[in-house]
């Protein structure tokens, strides 16, 4: 089974870029920091306290991102969708412009206030697209999906008149958290995210099977025997939620959600068995990589790692399509 | 005959304003084969997708082996009948074996591995289809006559004893229209299966089958065996067309061949 194979390299991938990528830095950090997480020794601090962090960040992140997006592009059976289709990163950008420019401090269990704010934003987004999907049941996944482009726009234009009118210091902040980045990441931003994209994660992986009826068309995964109205909303939830949680921490990092599950589908075919699981592991190492390659290019200044994805994952997706690898 | 499998009473659906069935009723014998015609717009479509609960009627009911649909779960009611709709390309690209595989779906769990008779199921249903040999073949790369055998295959693994049909036959060419044909001549036959057909396809598709059922403007307008349907009178009024019978079809029925204006 080539497919199954590719799957397990994949893992080993993974497993390697995350292994690797905290030692990785301007300052390669030596293996001896392993030896004791609590050392104030400053190559274990900068190991243990910043980077084991952030990496773990961001491939939960990028996790949940590319498996958002593989869920919603099978539901809406549309290979444009994103996991930011519903309107998720566009509300939770609202909610952060708002509250900069309202000087909220939103401090909840320790979380920033961009986190908060992020969080519910994302929420009432994704809320009022569903309520409209409620009020007419017979809406189409097509009309949901163009709903989900409104709010979008309409959040937009929201973010664009909060920009207008702040102070120039707001108005950087606002775009700067909407490049997405994970600079300002912590333990503190890992702990919450970590449950909130595991419970989505398991629900979403839960329904693989689901997941190829639907993509396949509704009629035919209704006449297969699944219960489709009841199994979209439970899809749709548990991605906004969790696709949510990762934009609190993150920001909207655009590319890994669409262009994850697009890759993993050239590399093991569209199965969601084998699907879910390589976008776990490609998205989450794609963000990995992406980031260290924000911090190292332009040091000691940052990048966004947002301008990272799109400019390493473009090229190397084009090249994917090109060559048509994979299980066809 | 024995106790119907299918039985519809009164059945109305409206969609938005308009009235697509209209106090429809009808009732599908075990192993009968029964072939819904009309003109475009008719509700054949419809009426099939309220016989596998796709669509909930607005009134009347739908029985399947004297159980109402709404108190038939979704899966058990994939465990008795299969729906095999027009094609569609999918959305994504599955191989034909994955997508027979999916007809599996009402007996599988989340994660768990096909059985082996969940495996037996589906090679059985891809030999009588006869796409065994695409097994590996992506649905997109696939002819329309092949795609339909595999639509067909994966309704069969589904292992229910009704099979519904819309418009197998439509968009392929006389070949595999005949090929189809004799497929679900056999599973009709060689299985049992209890078939309901939506069709335009007068001459053979209506020859294969025990009975038609002619819908138009959402009602029954005849209901009974192919030979009293096929004459000028009766299919003038559900067409709406002339038509001229020639002798010489398929089991001693006629010929159906479109009138033109002013012939």
């Amino acid at each position: 089974m080539r497919a199954d194979l590719r799957l397990v390299l994949l893992g080993a991938l993974a497993l390697a870029v995350v292994g690797v990528m905290p030692f990785v830095g301007i300052h390669a950090l030596p293996l001896s920091v392993l030896a004791d997480p609590r050392s104030t020794d400053p190559a274990a601090v900068i190991f243990w306290q910043i980077r084991v962090p952030r990496v773990l960040t961001a491939f939960v992140g990028g996790a949940g991102l590319a498996l958002g997006g593989a869920a919603f592009q099978a539901i809406f059976r549309n290979p444009l969708a994103t996991p930011y289709t519903l309107g998720v990163a566009s509300g939770a950008a609202f909610g952060v412009a708002l509250a900069s420019r309202l000087g909220l401090s939103l401090v909840v269990a320790g979380l920033s206030t961009h986190t908060v704010a992020a969080f519910a934003g994302a929420l009432v987004a994704v809320g009022v697209v569903w309520m409209l999907g409620r009020l007419r049941p017979d809406f189409s996944s097509t009309v949901l999906l163009l709903a989900g482009v409104a709010m979008s726009f309409f959040f937009s234009s929201l973010i664009l008149f909060l920009q207008y009118t702040a102070s120039l210091g707001d108005s950087f902040r606002i775009i700067r958290w909407l490049m997405g980045g994970l600079g300002a990441v912590d333990l503190r931003t890992l702990v919450p995210m970590v449950p909130v994209v595991l419970l989505g994660g398991l629900v979403v992986a839960w329904h693989a099977r689901e997941l190829d009826l639907l993509a396949t068309g509704p009629e035919i995964a209704a006449s297969r025997g699944v219960a489709v109205a009841r199994t979209r909303t439970v899809l749709f939830i548990a991605t906004s939620v969790m696709v949510g949680g990762v934009v609190a921490a993150c920001g909207p990092i655009g590319f890994v959600g669409m262009m994850a599950p697009h890759i993993c589908r050239l590399l093991v075919g569209a199965n969601h068995r084998r699907l879910l699981p390589a976008s776990i592991l490609f998205g989450g190492a794609f963000l990995v990589v992406c980031d260290t390659a924000a911090r190292l290019v332009f040091f000691p200044a940052e990048l966004p790692v947002g301008v990272i994805t799109a400019f390493l994952g473009a090229p190397f997706f084009l090249w994917l399509l090109v060559r048509k690898v994979g299980p066809r | 005959m024995s106790e119907p499998r299918i039985v519809v009473e009164d059945l109305s659906v409206c969609l938005g304003e308009a009235e697509i069935l209209h106090g429809v009723s009808l009732a599908v014998g075990a192993g009968e084969f029964l072939t819904v015609i009309g003109p475009n717009g008719a509700g054949k479509s419809t009426l099939l997708r309220c016989l596998d609960g796709i669509l909930v009627p607005s009134a009347g009911r739908v029985r399947i082996d004297g159980r109402p649909l709404d108190e038939i779960s979704r899966r058990e009611l994939a465990r008795r009948v299969s729906f095999v709709p027009q094609p569609d390309a999918g959305f994504l690209d599955f191989t034909v074996r994955s997508y027979v595989e999916m007809g599996r779906y009402p007996y599988l769990g989340a994660w768990a591995a096909l059985t082996a008779e969940d495996a037996a199921r589906v090679s059985e249903a891809m030999e009588l289809t006869e796409v065994a040999a695409l097994a590996d073949r992506s649905m997109a790369s696939l002819s329309g006559g092949e795609r339909q055998r595999a639509s067909i295959a994966a309704a069969v693994a589904q292992g229910g004893s009704i099979l519904l049909l819309d418009e197998p036959t439509s968009f392929l060419d006389y070949r595999h229209q005949i090929q189809i044909l004799d497929m679900l001549d056999r599973l009709h036959h060689e299985r049992g299966l209890t078939v309901v057909a939506v069709t335009h396809d007068l001459n053979s598709m209506v020859a294969f089958s025990d009975s038609v059922l002619a819908l138009k403007d959402g009602r029954v307008v005849y209901s009974g065996a192919p030979a009293e349907l096929l004459t000028e009178d009766s299919l003038a009024s559900i067409y709406d067309a002339g038509f001229r019978l020639l002798p010489g079809g398929y089991d001693g029925l006629p010929l159906v061949l479109p009138a033109r204006n002013g012939s």
